[in-house]
């Protein structure tokens, strides 16, 4: 579990997160949702230490990352998994050689038990026929299902998604979506997905987070999101003709 | 205003450093890298460092010999003054310089296109030390390399010069072997590889630091390369100055 508590984050004058308290729970898909330059991307980068708060607490478990010192910090992120936007793929090794970085990083099983594990992760995205492959011989969706093998190689406590369907057709997308959940469930990991794919937002949005303007303006599931009155959740999320007409449909 | 911006960027760079110069996470990691870099920096170069010095020690053979010679001077002078440009400087500084272009560039482009593509952003969370996983090989692999490519290019500006005897019959082969021999002073060698070793050092150092403090996209990118092409060679040229005073 993750515990985000009255967190802070300004950039000289400017505040971009502002009192954020929010909770994102184990064996759930956690999704932060928002417009852009809403300070989603900020907050992310908050919780998985890229970016140090102004003020404020990032508990890992009880853990809070801003006071931990550089052991502690190490020793934290060896429990995390992030999937970037771009994939972020190393160009230079194969497939099979990205999953297995960190097992060669970090881990000190042997050679042939490393080259099992990256291949059973490369199995559970269905990617195992493309592990001799390089990054750019393959599709838009076998790169994010590489990332998310490579994320989950080293059996992590915690998931990190940025924006993980971007650039995706909305079929490939319900793929990445459905696998990012069946892991999170799997692994009882605590999953935190960046989004702005509305068809994540309702197809697995267990604990969603609506920021607006730097501020938690809203926070439920995806059930509680169709029967919202929040004005301006409900101007972001009905913004397309499609999903207006579900809820008129629903209604 | 400049001077702020000149400290402020050579701390970052120390603090770069700093990072980069720590005990490696995997020391199998570090060696499959450290070689890797040494084929990649070094061992692809010695094709350009072969032809540039082979010509230009031909030329330097072939100037001498039209400019300097007359009747008043030994018949060695033309080898004598060959040996002495590519010991001291062509096959130390020059060809670092030459260098800085071409490995300077590569580590710049390929960093920074890491740092854009967030790959640097995937090690770091992974609770790698990028720099030091990125960078320490490059740099301890381009110092073990290039006194290799020194011996390489003085060598070869030798047989581009032994061309020019055998082939055009500028000079003849006696004569340029007795200048090539006439007062040897071993010390020459030692200094263009103390000087190629800083350079190697300075050029990996500062394109790795172009290319690691990138941000934008591939505009930036190609700029942190040509800068990293400029300081490192500006570099060298100031550096060179110092070096051979200190050493001579």
């Amino acid at each position: 579990m993750i515990e985000v508590k009255s967190l802070y984050k300004s950039f000289e004058d400017k505040d971009v997160l502002k009192d954020i308290n929010c909770v994102f729970e184990n064996g759930k898909t956690n999704l932060i949702i928002g417009q852009s330059g809403s300070g989603k991307t900020v907050l992310m980068k908050c919780i998985v230490g890229l970016f140090r708060p102004t003020s404020g607490e990032v508990l890992y478990d009880g853990r809070d990352l801003v006071t931990m010192n550089k052991q502690e910090w190490k020793m934290l992120r060896r429990e995390m998994g992030m999937l970037f936007q771009s994939a972020a793929l190393f160009d230079s090794m194969t497939v099979l050689e990205n999953v297995m970085f960190p097992l060669d990083m970090f881990s000190r099983d042997n050679y042939a038990d490393r080259v099992r594990r990256a291949q059973f992760c490369l199995d559970r995205v269905n990617l195992l026929e493309a592990q001799n492959k390089f990054p750019d011989e393959i599709s838009g969706g076998m790169q994010k299902r590489a990332a998310i093998a490579r994320a989950i190689a080293l059996n992590p406590k915690y998931l990190f998604c940025d924006e993980p369907n971007s650039g995706l057709d909305p079929k490939t997308s319900l793929v990445i979506d459905d696998l990012i959940h069946d892991i999170t469930v799997e692994f009882d990991m605590t999953t935190i997905i960046n989004t702005h794919d509305m068809n994540s937002v309702m197809g697995i949005g267990e604990n969603i987070l609506y920021i607006y303007e730097g501020h938690k303006e809203w926070q439920g599931n995806k059930d509680q999101i169709m029967n919202s009155t929040n004005e301006r959740l409900n101007s972001f999320i009905f913004a397309s003709d499609l999903f207006r007409k579900v809820k008129e449909a629903n209604k | 205003m400049l001077l702020d911006k000149s400290v402020a960027t050579f701390g970052r760079y120390l603090m770069l450093m700093g990072r980069t110069f720590s005990r490696p996470e995997r020391m199998r990691m570090f060696f499959k890298q450290y070689i890797k870099e040494m084929s990649q920096q070094g061992v692809d170069s010695i094709g350009i460092v072969l032809l540039i010095s082979f010509f230009i020690g031909a030329v330097i053979c072939i100037q001498i010999k039209l400019n300097i010679e007359s009747p008043w001077m030994p018949k060695f002078v033309t080898g004598y003054t060959t040996r002495e440009i590519m010991l001291l400087e062509f096959s130390s500084s020059i060809m670092c310089l030459i260098l800085a272009g071409k490995v300077g560039s590569n580590i710049a482009s390929e960093i920074g296109t890491m740092r854009v593509t967030q790959q640097i952003d995937a090690l770091e969370i992974m609770g790698v030390n990028s720099a030091n996983y990125l960078i320490l090989p490059k740099v301890l692999g381009m110092m073990t390399m290039m006194p290799v490519l020194v011996c390489f290019s003085i060598f070869s500006g030798f047989i581009g010069a032994y061309a020019t005897a055998v082939v055009g019959h500028i000079i003849t082969v006696d004569d340029l072997t007795l200048g090539l021999q006439h007062e040897f002073n071993e010390w020459y060698v030692w200094m263009g590889f103390i000087k190629s070793i800083f350079f190697a050092f300075v050029i990996t150092s500062v394109s790795a630091f172009y290319g690691y403090t990138v941000e934008g996209g591939s505009v930036e990118v190609g700029k942190a390369s040509t800068d990293s092409v400029v300081s490192s060679s500006v570099l060298i040229l100031f550096s060179d100055v110092l070096l051979t005073q200190l050493l001579s």
